[in-house]
Parts: structure tokens; C-alpha cells; sequence
């Protein structure tokens, strides 16, 4: 076990190695050493999901290996791998969704320059990805962190010969780095109060009270900081939409499964030391982003972008989940989304694969990804339709798929929270008007591209092909993936993954503040007995008084009681049941109608014509202007934190220039006149010794001289007479 | 019969010839010459001594060795005086002199 | 019988001297050559004296037909070819007297003087076989490094022939 999960980790990066500085010489490029690591991987992570996940079927399964680092005085630095059930299900879906994009890029690829290096780059992404997820240690996910940051950077601006592709990639990696920064300091935060950064540790140390109140609040906030940027919530999300310069793949493989989840791995490993306000805060992020996400990409031509923008929207229902306590369906999201959001993506990839050559071979130079230029590919490109069809359906959340299990999970589980807590009515609307938007960008694309005429005409249209096997069968096993019976076995409910193997493993952990919200409740004398409904209201007085400027007393409660979970009284959790129930079955019932009403608006719109697109663009005025010009986000930074930063560089480099080189300056005067004093004496001093004596040397020189005539003979002549001088003196 | 004695005179004459062809030879041909002499002085030493005082052929080993260095030496030489000549248009040694100081 | 055997020996040993003088002597490059010639072949002929038959023969072959001729070839390379009357100048000649006249006379004075050491001189017999034997085993690295030392000295002057030929 140790064996292989240590195998899935290296063999990636032994890849890396071979494939960067052998790939050339290698046949292929070295694209088959990348491919056979990341299958070998897929292969040793199924079979420790078979083994290990499925046969013990525990959902507090826990394996650790750990090793010391570094040690000094009395304090060790310990590294290991954290391997749960969390971590196998991870590594299954980042093995799998790299594997078939590996795939994917040997056709996508096919011809560039760089093609060895591609795939090296793949690999080193594989290996720091698979890093995050193994590592039980904060430190040791930073480090991994920062690769897969650095990965991405390398990938997005792979074509770094396109200046939008290299600033795209700066853009990342500078945006990132704002997320990770915080994210160091809520590092610094666990280590100097907890002294440990071991997960397992941490949630220990929190449970004993030795970080808590807004300390803690505080440190969530700021390890949330670099899921912000790597997951793109809000505030930070503008690297996503630009990192769609990169190759398809790697939008695939990065921007839609797993570098981005990585943000949401973090924040749901993180999951049991986020206080309420922490997890308030993190609800309203992702419920925030979700919604306005989705209105952009409503308005986006770009087929890569308005992807882009839905992988916004889903991460921040994620993040959503996570921060409203739903845990397992966050996780669950994370998961489906990751196999038909790659399915789009790849599906995407196939899509301009065959634009670029049809209109390369009419010699236009038209954009090959904005839709405007596609309609109709539904009859060249079959294979890619359905798969995207089926992939776009289990994004829209219809029943039958998987996203349709997932999204509800996560909607049931914002409208249980909007239920106890009814001040936050907002995050089950945001939710529900996202997924009604979803629906309706998603179909519009699928409209816009696949039906209709082909729009930049006949002659092109002959060149339009279906792709080649390496990109069509990564669609096919993805879009299989979106079903909804591979989550929900042994039971066949396409209604709900309750009692399915995911939602048994994955079951919601409890949280400090929420058993202690139930325990307060069932001390305090609240009618345990009471209605379901009485009970919904009572959980929301409770929440109610945590909600406002918390009594000491709660609060400190709150972190001595932390895992109370037993001592529940059976009522009060089977109220709390109910509760989810409920919500799920409505949230169930909104969720169809959204996504059907959004997938109605979008047939009217594109495919029936009954409401004409440019008259209602017209309608909505300076709404649908915004949302076209994603808000204005890039240009707000551009004017503040871009200004900014030259003004502050503008001043400080005329304090530079003035003050520091004015002091430097007065020194460097002083030092003139000190080094002509010495310049001086140097002169005339020194020198006048250096020249006596060369002088000196000069004439002995011209005496010595005479006798090298360069000629061998004389030399010889010269040896022999002092030997002949030595000899008579010898005798005489 | 004859001795040592003789040989070792035979062998000093040849070798002061040679030393005199080195040092007033200019052709640097001739001086080749000189040394091929006080080689080959050598050599008749070393089987004068190897005949008379050892009683075994070590030293006609060596004369052969001294063949042998001998050849080598003379087309080595050869080889720069066809540069010498190319260079300076010249076989003479005391043109040589770029190492003059 | 005697007298004319020691008679035909000392022929020899006026030859050779005497035509090494007239390579050290002569002005005629052309001359010196022919005169090194005969001052080779004596030393062979001594050699024969001295039970030295396989090392005559190798002289005779060695100098006579290989450096020898090297030799000339050389003389013709840098002078003018058709010539004979290629002429040398001497220079520092009674400068030079000096130190041979001094070498002379220690060279005399410690042959003539020194007591060597003799063994009794053995019958004549062929020395191919036993010089063979000896280069073989006893003198194995020697032989082997000279045949090395003849492969650099093959390689480099065909190098430093060829050198100013590219350079032309």
C-alpha cells in the first residue's frame, strides 16, 4: 500500500525527468513514458479504491505513513502521506481525468514543436497534483501547491510565442501568488499557536481549544485565502477565463478538474477547524461567484470561455456547499464535475481541432473558437456531439445524471442551511438562479455549435472531420462517467446519492459550532419534542443567537464541547434529518424547473428562434453590457491594483532617485576626494618605487640579453665552454 | 688483437666530430648529420663495453634501442626543417632565432 | 696473417674516422651526405668485429638505406634540386676549437687512464636469436615503447609535413 501510493506519486515525476531531458531523443517525443506513468497510476489508484475504499467500506478509513524532516532541539518536522478515503477518491479522479487527457494530447498535440516538452509538463503537473492530495502535512501542501502553480504557469503560457498566452500565464501566476500569500499566513498562524502543521494534528489541537474564537476564524479565512486563487472565487477569479490561452488540455486537465479542485480539496481537508464565521464567509464567496460566474458566461462567444466561466460558477457552488456545511455534497460536485466538466472541455478541444483545419484550408483567419464561426457540426462531428450533449445535460443538473445527484445535493444542503439559518436566505438563491443560468448557456452553446447551418460556408464545411480515436475515446469514457448509477450503487436511485457508496463514505463530519448549536439547544430546554416545524424554527432562534455578537459563553462553549456528536439526544438529530429531508426533496423539485426553465429560454432562443437573442441584448441595457465585459473586473484591477502598484513604484523610485541616490552620491563625492588624495600619492609616491625598481630590472635585462641570440649553437657553445671551465677548475 | 682501448678512441673521435659539426655547421642538415655521429659513437660504445666488459649482449640491446631513437629522430627533424625551409626560406639554423631575446 | 688481418682493421677504422671528418669538413652539403655514407658503414664493420652481426646488418639496412636517404631527401627539400653545389658556411669554427680540445683531452686522458674491467672475450657466435630472446622478455616494455615512439614519430611528422602544405 505504502509501495503504491509512493509508485503513483514517482512514477510521475521520473516521467518529468525522462521526458525533459531524454524527450527529444526518445521515439515519439517520449509522450508514451508520460502515458504509461499516468495509466500505470490510474491502474494502482483503482485498484487501492477496490481494495482499500470499497473493501472496508469505512467511512473513517484513515491510513498515515509518516517520517521525520527535519528535527531540531525538541521539536520534529514530520512528513506522510494522508491517505483516506477523501484522498483515494481524489486520486482515482486526478489519475483518471490526467490519463485520458494525456490520451487526448497525443492527438490534440499532434505536430507541435514542443510536443516532448508538453507532455513533460503534464507530467510534472500529474506528480504535484497527486502531491496535494497524498500529503497530510500543510507544509508539504504548500510546497506541492506552489508546483502545481508553477505547472500551471508553464502550461498556460506553453505557447508563450502569443504574447496573450505568456501574459495569460503571468496573470495566473500573479493572481495566485495574492491567494497564496494568505494562504502562508494562516500557516504561520496553525504553527505558531498549534506549533504542529500535521492535519490530523491540527484538528486535534483545534478540538483541545488551543486555537479558537476569531484566532481561528481568522486563520480559516486566510488558509481559504489560496483556495480563492487556486479555485478562482471571486475576488481572484480573473486568471481562469484568460488561462483558456493555453492548449485544451491542459484547460481539461487543469482549469476544469484538478487544479482548480485543489482549492476545494483544501478547504473540505480543512473542513473540521472552520468556524461558523469562517465557513459564513466562504459560503458567501462560492455562492457569490456562482451566481455571477453564470451571468457572465450567459453573454461569453468564446466557446472556451464561456467554459471557463461555468467552471467559475461550479466551483463556487462547491465552495458554497462546503461553506453551508454540506460537505459530501461539495465533494460529490467535485467529483462529477471534474468528469463532465473535462468531457467539455476535451469535447471543446475536438471542436476547434477541426475548425482550425476547415478554416485554415479556406484560409481564413477567422477565430476558430468563437462560436459565431461554428453551427451544424452535429453531422461531421457525432461522436463529439453526443458526448458533449450528454456532459452538457449532467451540467444543467437534468435527472439521470450525475450532476443532476450532485447539484441537488448541494442545493438541498444551501436550503437546509437557509432553513436553520433563515437571515441567509440569499445563498439558495444565488444557488437556484445559477443553475437556471447554467442551464441556459450551456444549452445555448450546445445550439450555437452543434445545430443550425455552418456558418463560415460550404467550402469549409467539406474539411470539417470527426477527430481521431486518441480525442474521441476520452470523451466517450467521460460522458459514461456522467451517469448517475456509477454514484449511486448498490442502490438504483436516480433521484439521490443518500445510501449510494459515495454518500456513505463521505458521510458530513460535525463541526465544532453545529454540535454545539444542537447541544446548547437540547441543554437550554428547547421542546425536543416539538413539531418538525417547531424544531426548524427553534434551530433557527439558536442560530439566531450565535449569529449575533456572540455571548462569550457560547462561544467558549462552543471550542470546550467540540465533538458532541454522541451526546446529541436522539430527537434533536432526528429533527435535524428531517430538516435535510425536506430540503432535499424541494430543492429537488426547484432544481428541474430551473433547468428546465433555462434550457426552455435556450431553445426559444437558438434553436426555435421564437425570442430573437439581439432584441432582448438590447432590452437588458447596461446588464447585458456587463455581463458581456465580465463586469468590467480586469478593467476595475487594471485602473486600482495595476495603477496602483505603478504609482507606488513611480514614487518610490523617485525617492529612489532623489533621497537614496542622493546620499549614495554624497558618498561617492566624498570618496572622489579621498581617491584623488590617494591617486596622487599613488603616483608619485609608489609608482616612482615601482619604477626605480623596474627600471633596475630593465638594465640587468639589457645586459642578459646579449647572450640570447636564439640561436641553438651558440647555446650549446655556451654550455660547453662552462663545462670546459668547470673542469680546469676541477683540475687546477 | 685490438682492445677496448681502441674502440673507446675510434668512439671519442667520432663524437668530437659530431660536436663540432652541431656547434659550426649552418646547414641544419649538416648539424643532423653531426648528431647522427655522436649517436652512433654511442652505440659503438655501448657494444665495445658489451663485448669486452660484460659478457652479455645488453648492450648491443641498447645500440639497437639507439637505432631505433635515431630513426625516429631523423624524420621528426626532417619534418621541421621542411617547415624551417617553408618558414624562412632557408636550411640554416642560425636564422632560427625567434627566440632571440 | 696476423699482421694483414689487423692491417684490414685498422683500413677500416681510418675509413670511418676519416670519412666523418669529411663530413664535419666538407663544404659541400651533397659530399658530407656521401661521406656519412662510408663513416656508417665502418661503424657497421666494427660492429662486425665486435661479434655484433645482427646489429651490423641492422646498421647497414637501418642508417645506410633508411636514415641516409632520409638525409639526402632532405638535403634536396630545401635547396635547390638539380644541384650538387649546394654549399654550407661554417661559422664560430676556432671559437669552437676550444671546448672540443678540451673534451679531447679529457676524453684521452679518462679512456687511457682507467683501469677497465675485462672478462675474457667469448668465441664469436650469431646473436639474432639471443637478442630476440632478450627483447622479448627482459627488455619487452623498452621494445615495446620504442615501436610506440616510432608510430608518433611516423604520425606527427607526417603532421608537421603536412601542416604548412594546408597552409599554403
Amino acid at each position: 500500500m505504502f509501495g503504491l501510493v509512493t509508485y503513483i506519486l514517482l512514477a510521475q515525476l521520473a516521467a518529468f525527468a525522462i521526458v525533459i531531458f531524454f524527450g527529444k531523443r526518445l521515439p515519439r517525443g517520449g509522450d508514451w513514458v508520460s502515458l504509461l506513468a499516468i495509466w500505470s497510476s490510474l491502474a494502482a489508484a483503482l485498484y487501492l479504491f477496490a481494495t482499500q475504499m470499497l473493501a472496508n467500506y469505512d467511512p473513517h478509513y484513515f491510513q498515515g505513513f509518516t517520517f521525520d524532516w527535519l528535527s531540531w532541539g525538541d521539536y520534529r518536522l514530520t512528513i506522510g502521506y494522508a491517505v483516506d478515503n477523501m484522498a483515494i477518491m481524489m486520486l482515482v479522479v486526478v489519475t483518471l481525468v490526467s490519463a485520458v487527457v494525456f490520451l487526448f494530447s497525443v492527438g490534440y498535440m499532434k505536430g507541435d514543436p514542443k510536443y516532448s516538452r508538453f507532455f513533460a509538463f503534464l507530467s510534472l503537473f500529474a506528480f504535484s497534483m497527486l502531491g496535494v492530495v497524498l500529503a497530510d502535512n500543510l507544509l508539504v501542501i504548500f510546497v506541492f501547491w506552489e508546483l502545481v502553480g508553477l505547472t500551471s504557469y508553464l502550461l498556460i503560457g506553453f505557447w508563450h510565442e502569443k504574447d496573450s498566452a505568456a501574459d495569460a500565464g503571468k496573470k495566473a501566476f500573479i493572481v495566485n501568488r495574492i491567494g497564496d500569500a494568505g494562504m502562508l499566513i494562516g500557516i504561520l498562524f496553525v504553527f505558531t499557536t498549534l506549533g504542529t502543521l500535521n492535519l490530523h494534528e491540527i484538528s486535534e489541537g483545534v478540538a483541545a481549544g488551543r486555537l479558537s474564537g476569531v484566532m481561528l476564524t481568522i486563520t480559516g479565512i486566510c488558509l481559504f485565502c489560496g483556495a480563492i486563487g487556486k479555485s478562482a472565487q471571486f475576488p481572484l477569479h480573473v486568471w481562469l477565463p484568460d488561462a483558456m490561452e493555453g492548449p485544451t488540455p491542459v484547460s481539461a486537465l487543469i482549469h476544469a478538474a484538478t487544479m482548480v479542485a485543489a482549492g476545494v480539496y483544501l478547504t473540505a481537508r480543512l473542513f473540521v477547524i472552520l468556524t461558523f464565521d469562517a465557513s459564513l464567509v466562504i459560503a458567501y464567496v462560492g455562492g457569490f461567484t456562482a451566481l455571477f460566474a453564470a451571468t457572465i458566461a450567459v453573454a461569453q462567444y468564446d466557446i472556451k470561455r464561456v467554459l471557463a466561466y461555468s467552471t467559475l460558477s461550479q466551483l463556487g457552488y462547491m465552495v458554497m456547499a462546503l461553506g453551508s456545511g454540506a460537505y459530501m455534497a461539495g465533494f460529490f460536485h467535485l467529483v462529477t464535475h471534474a468528469m463532465f466538466k473535462a468531457c467539455l472541455f476535451l469535447g471543446s478541444g475536438s471542436v476547434i481541432y477541426a475548425m482550425h483545419h476547415a478554416l485554415h484550408h479556406i484560409h481564413s483567419d477567422a477565430d476558430p473558437q468563437d462560436m459565431r464561426n461554428m453551427g451544424g457540426l452535429k453531422k461531421h462531428q457525432p461522436l463529439t456531439f453526443w458526448t458533449f450533449l450528454i456532459a452538457t445535460v449532467a451540467l444543467s443538473g437534468v435527472p439521470l445524471t450525475s450532476g443532476f445527484l450532485s447539484k441537488d445535493a448541494i442545493l438541498g444542503g444551501t436550503l437546509a442551511f437557509a432553513m436553520q439559518h433563515p437571515k441567509h436566505w440569499l445563498l439558495p438563491v444565488f444557488g437556484f438562479s445559477a443553475a437556471a443560468l447554467t442551464a441556459f448557456y450551456m444549452f445555448r452553446l450546445i445550439y450555437l455549435t452543434f445545430t443550425g447551418t455552418f456558418r463560415p460556408g460550404k467550402e469549409a464545411e467539406a474539411e470539417l472531420h470527426e477527430s481521431p480515436w486518441v480525442m474521441t475515446l476520452p470523451l466517450v469514457v467521460l460522458a459514461t462517467l456522467s451517469i448517475f448509477i456509477f454514484y449511486t450503487l448498490p442502490n438504483f436511485n436516480p433521484a439521490s446519492p443518500r445510501g449510494g457508496w459515495f454518500a456513505t463514505l463521505f458521510p458530513d463530519p460535525p463541526r465544532a459550532y453545529e454540535s454545539t448549536m444542537v447541544h446548547s439547544a437540547g441543554l437550554e430546554g428547547h421542546e425536543a419534542e416539538a413539531s418538525v416545524h417547531g424544531r426548524a424554527g427553534a434551530e433557527g432562534g439558536t442560530a439566531h443567537a450565535l449569529d449575533e455578537p456572540a455571548p462569550p459563553d457560547i462561544d467558549r462553549r462552543a471550542v470546550e464541547t467540540p465533538i458532541v456528536h454522541e451526546e446529541q439526544s436522539p430527537e434533536t438529530h432526528e429533527a435535524l434529518h428531517d430538516v435535510h429531508h425536506r430540503a432535499h426533496s424541494t430543492a429537488m423539485l426547484i432544481s428541474i424547473f430551473a433547468a428546465g426553465l433555462g434550457i426552455l429560454i435556450a431553445t426559444m432562443g437558438y434553436l426555435w428562434a421564437t425570442l430573437n437573442p439581439a432584441t432582448w441584448q438590447r432590452r437588458l441595457g447596461v446588464l447585458y453590457r456587463g455581463m458581456f465585459h465580465k463586469w468590467w473586473f480586469d478593467e476595475i484591477y487594471g485602473a486600482t491594483a495595476v495603477k496602483g502598484t505603478l504609482l507606488l513604484s513611480t514614487i518610490l523610485g523617485w525617492f529612489d532617485l532623489y533621497i537614496v541616490d542622493g546620499i549614495v552620491n554624497g558618498a561617492a563625492w566624498l570618496g572622489r576626494v579621498f581617491a584623488f588624495i590617494e591617486g596622487w600619492f599613488d603616483l608619485y609616491i609608489v609608482d616612482g618605487l615601482v619604477n626605480l625598481t623596474a627600471w633596475f630590472v630593465g638594465i640587468w635585462g639589457r645586459i642578459v640579453r646579449l647572450f640570447q641570440g636564439g640561436q641553438l649553437q651558440r647555446y650549446i657553445l655556451y654550455t660547453l665552454v662552462v663545462i670546459g671551465i668547470f673542469i680546469v677548475l676541477k683540475v687546477v | 688483437m685490438h682492445n677496448l682501448t681502441v674502440y673507446l678512441l675510434i668512439s671519442a673521435a667520432l663524437f668530437l666530430l659530431g660536436l663540432l659539426a652541431i656547434m659550426t655547421r649552418k646547414n641544419a642538415v649538416s648539424v643532423l648529420m653531426g648528431i647522427e655521429l655522436m649517436l652512433n659513437s654511442a652505440g659503438l660504445n655501448f657494444v665495445a663495453f658489451s663485448r669486452f666488459s660484460s659478457g652479455n649482449l645488453n648492450g648491443q640491446v641498447a645500440a639497437l634501442f639507439i637505432v631505433i631513437i635515431a630513426a625516429a629522430e631523423a624524420a621528426v627533424a626532417l619534418a621541421i626543417f621542411l617547415n624551417l625551409y617553408r618558414l624562412k626560406a632557408t636550411s640554416d639554423v642560425d636564422k632560427a632565432d625567434l627566440l632571440q631575446g | 696473417m696476423e699482421l694483414l688481418s689487423e692491417l684490414i682493421f685498422y683500413c677500416f677504422v681510418v675509413l670511418t674516422i676519416g670519412s666523418a671528418v669529411v663530413v664535419v669538413f666538407h663544404p659541400r652539403v651533397m659530399y658530407s651526405a656521401f661521406a656519412l655514407l662510408f663513416t656508417f658503414f665502418g661503424v657497421g664493420v666494427l660492429y662486425l668485429y665486435l661479434a655484433a652481426d645482427f646489429l651490423a646488418a641492422s646498421q647497414l639496412l637501418i642508417y645506410v638505406g633508411g636514415i641516409l636517404i632520409l638525409i639526402i631527401f632532405g638535403v634536396f627539400l630545401t635547396s635547390s634540386i638539380m644541384s650538387l653545389e649546394i654549399l654550407q658556411e661554417t661559422h664560430q669554427r676556432f671559437i669552437a676549437l676550444i671546448p672540443i680540445a678540451l673534451g679531447g683531452i679529457v676524453l684521452l686522458s679518462v679512456i687511457l687512464s682507467t683501469p677497465w674491467t675485462t672478462t675474457a672475450t667469448t668465441e664469436a657466435v650469431p646473436t639474432t636469436k639471443l637478442l630476440g630472446r632478450l627483447l622479448l622478455t627482459r627488455y619487452l616494455v623498452p621494445f615495446e615503447l620504442a615501436s610506440l615512439l616510432l608510430l608518433a614519430a611516423l604520425v606527427g611528422a607526417m603532421r608537421l609535413a603536412r601542416y604548412f602544405r594546408t597552409e599554403e
